[in-house]
């Protein structure tokens, strides 16, 4: 629905109140992270606990959400469990077009349900309903439930909690849809933390087209580009996947911990290993012609008289590094295995199997024991990985406790905070240099996404940190506005800021698409702001020393330079939120 | 456009001979929902996509079979739906009361009611099809039987959206 306002459900979990409000802001944070920033400044308590039941969660999405072709995401703002922050974390599935089409540009979440509860939202339908029995499930038994229990097949999602969001764990994730995720930064322990197993959005509104033939002709240029030319096939084909073998023949890509970035056995895990002997099918985003989602099988034998079952678990470049790489598991069948547990106890997959990896090197050095792990952890031995997810997920000890809090938690008690590969948060697959360890460690989101340190990386050398930062501030401004929109950010190549000022006119946006650069500026300043207010600060982000001992094909990661760019863009950071010295 | 051609294609049909390849992206849908209802919906289409669990796990299409004679008409009491030649309907919605009928006579739950009652249903036109990423879709001659004598529709091909 084109209007100039945001049209706002605020749900009150402990009164059970539900409001819907129209709240200004759209020519001046668009939607997607700006309205999720805006959101969050109006409803948040900063000085109050990620846990407090007054805090919101949140849910938005953009402007040309329905409109266009991959602008199919969902951003989910949140006080984070893994520091106590304001946190952006993204999700796709048929979320943002279910919202959509409830007519709702944003889901406020406010409070805590008295028992475990689901939220219901619909055009015409906003319930809560008592769901205690599905406490404790795993997300398969939860999801089959909850499919049967909801109208709307096809035109709805359903967004869950597993184990580990129960248990209120930082690394826990929202699970959309069985294939897709709000991953990081412990989403599913918000929900956890307020008694929501689940949120079910259903679309059944339809909405009228703007007048004139504009956006269907633009329509049609948009929906070629994404399918009839080059510029998506990287993820029609392989997926992200494609990425493990790039990143080892660049010996960029984290293995065993980070010990090594480069391995001839990284063949059994291969985008091209995947497609050739696991891939059982695609999937798409509602909204998204492409399809990158991929599917693979594993399949169990649980009898000795060859009875088997099979079971179906996406794959993307991020899982296999975390799980595979980083554990040395290179078989990609026992890859699926993991990220299946993982999957059942709604386990961010990437978290989780970087801390692993963390305790595996220091299982080694004996720095911890089978007393604390449970089960004796060794690079390769899939199996163990698999048992020590599920404690992870539970907090079966004092040990998986405090390592499900974040591998820096763990590291403080029994040591090895040198060899943790956490940026931020625990490091994605990724090991191309300096400025994509700053781009990580000081990222709003501490994603790879947040801006393409990764990409300047491979650029030629000889550059400077004013460079570096010139270049991380204004990526990152334009990735800004793009979740903004919410488009997924693997069509950035489609939607150049020309095209998005097409689309944006074409709807009836014009006003938006006059102003995109100042738009653009609130924005990052915006989010940058909330997350300064709720206690970031750039100085107190250290990048562990296991960084700087690697080489990848440029040779040895130069230390200096990850300093200087450090301090430099952390001051940039500040400054750009308006919390520089002085102001 | 011929004569000809004209008349051939106002016999096709809209089939989903390739199911198994669906995606669940939603773009016929949409196509059709923009194209031919002037709407931004996943609904208010004649081609909705939902998802079937269990064994066969993937995506079915809930659209218009294109029966001859079709059940929808027989039952709708003012011929907003009349039949349409080579199968289907042809809908004309200036006649429709609201009633509902056709839905609940629909024997593949084929047609749509929007919140108003009003009826949604492919008039197979084929204009969803080249947005089918995967070419799950066709717009193809019809095999079947024409309807049946006197119950045919003269301007076929012409439906009204």
């Amino acid at each position: 629905m084109i209007r100039d306002h945001f049209r706002v459900l605020i749900a009150d979990l402990s009164t059970e109140q539900r409001t819907i409000t129209d709240i200004d802001g759209r020519y001046t944070v668009a939607g997607g992270s700006g309205l999720a920033a805006m959101l969050f400044e109006k409803y948040c308590s900063p000085s109050r606990s990620w846990d407090d039941p007054a805090q919101p969660l949140i849910f938005a999405i953009g402007p040309l959400t329905g409109y266009f072709p991959l602008m199919s995401k969902t951003v989910c703002a949140f006080k984070s469990p893994y520091h106590d922050q304001y946190a952006e974390s993204h999700g796709g599935g048929r979320s943002a077009l279910s919202l959509r089409f409830a007519d709702f540009d944003a889901l406020v979440i406010t409070g805590r349900a008295k028992s475990p509860h689901a939220l219901i939202v619909g055009s015409r339908q906003i319930e809560l309903r008592d769901i205690h029995y599905l406490w404790g499930t795993d997300l398969q038994v939860a999801g089959k439930v909850l499919r049967r229990m909801f109208p709307g097949a096809g035109h709805r999602t359903i967004l869950r909690i597993g184990p580990a969001g129960e248990r209120q764990s930082p690394m826990a994730c929202i699970t959309a849809d069985t294939y897709r995720h709000f991953g990081r930064l412990g989403g599913g322990a918000v929900m956890g933390a307020k008694n929501l197993k689940a949120i079910m959005i259903h679309g059944d509104a339809s909405f009228p087209l703007p007048e004139g033939n504009d956006y269907v002709k633009v329509f049609d240029k948009v929906h070629t580009d994404m399918t009839d030319t080059e510029m998506m096939s990287k993820y029609h084909n392989l997926g992200t996947p494609g990425n493990i073998r790039l990143m080892n023949e660049l010996k960029a890509l984290p293995i065993r911990n980070l010990q090594a970035t480069a391995d001839p056995a990284t063949d059994g895990i291969t985008g091209e290993r995947f497609a050739e002997v696991a891939l059982l099918r695609n999937a798409a985003c509602a909204g998204c012609p492409v399809g990158c989602i991929h599917i693979g099988f594993v399949r169990e034998r649980f009898h000795e008289e060859n009875r088997y079952l099979y079971r179906q678990i996406s794959y993307d470049h991020e899982l296999i590094f975390a799980v595979g790489s980083m554990l040395g598991v290179m078989d990609c069948f026992e890859v699926l295995k993991i990220i299946d547990v993982a999957e059942k106890m709604g386990l961010d997959v990437m978290s989780p199997g970087v801390a692993l990896a963390w305790a595996t090197e220091a299982f080694g050095k004996g720095m911890i024991t089978e007393k604390e792990t449970l089960v004796p952890l060794a690079f390769g031995d899939s199996n163990s990985y698999q048992q020590a997810l599920e404690h992870i997920a539970y907090g079966t000890n004092e040990f998986y406790q405090l390592l499900s809090q974040g591998t820096m938690k763990a590291a403080a008690r029994y040591g090895g905070g040198d060899f943790a590969c956490v940026l931020g948060q625990e490091m994605a697959g990724y090991a191309t240099g300096e400025v994509f360890f700053v781009s990580q460690a000081l990222g709003l989101r501490h994603s790879h996404l947040d801006s393409g340190g990764y990409s300047y990386d491979q650029k030629p050398k000889g550059k400077t940190v004013d460079d570096a930062v010139k270049f991380l501030i204004q990526d990152e401004k334009g990735r800004v506005f793009l979740t903004s929109m919410v488009s997924c950010l693997f069509a950035r190549g489609v939607y150049t800021d020309d095209m998005l000022s097409t689309c944006l006119t074409s709807v009836g946006y014009g006003a938006l698409a006059d102003n995109m650069d100042t738009v653009a500026n609130e924005i990052q300043r915006l989010r940058w702001k909330m997350r300064i207010k709720t206690g970031y600060r750039p100085e107190s982000v250290s990048i562990p020393k296991r960084f700087s001992e690697m080489t990848n094909w440029k040779g040895p990661v130069d230390r200096q330079f990850i300093e200087a760019l450090k301090a430099a863009y952390g001051q940039r950071i500040v400054e750009l939120a308006g919390f520089a010295e002085g102001k | 456009m011929s004569h000809d051609e004209k008349r051939t294609n106002a016999m096709k049909i809209l089939t989903t001979p390739r199911m198994e390849r669906c995606i669940g992206c939603h773009a016929c849908s949409l196509a059709c929902a923009r194209l031919i209802h002037k709407r931004l919906s996943w609904d208010t289409a004649g081609i909705r996509i939902r998802s079937s669990g269990g064994l066969s796990t993937g995506f079915e299409a809930r659209t218009c079979l294109a029966c001859s004679p079709a059940p929808c008409v027989a039952v709708c009491p003012t011929n907003a739906f009349s039949q349409r030649k080579g199968g289907g309907v042809i809908a004309r919605k200036k006649l429709c009361i609201r009633c509902g009928a056709c839905a609940k006579a629909c024997p593949v739950d084929a047609i749509y009611l929007d919140a108003s009652g009003e009826p949604f249903v492919c008039i197979h036109c084929g204009k969803c099809v080249p947005y089918c990423p995967h070419d799950c879709l066709e717009h193809t001659e019809s095999s079947r039987g024409a309807a049946a004598a006197g119950q045919e529709t003269t301007n076929a091909g012409e439906a009204e959206a």
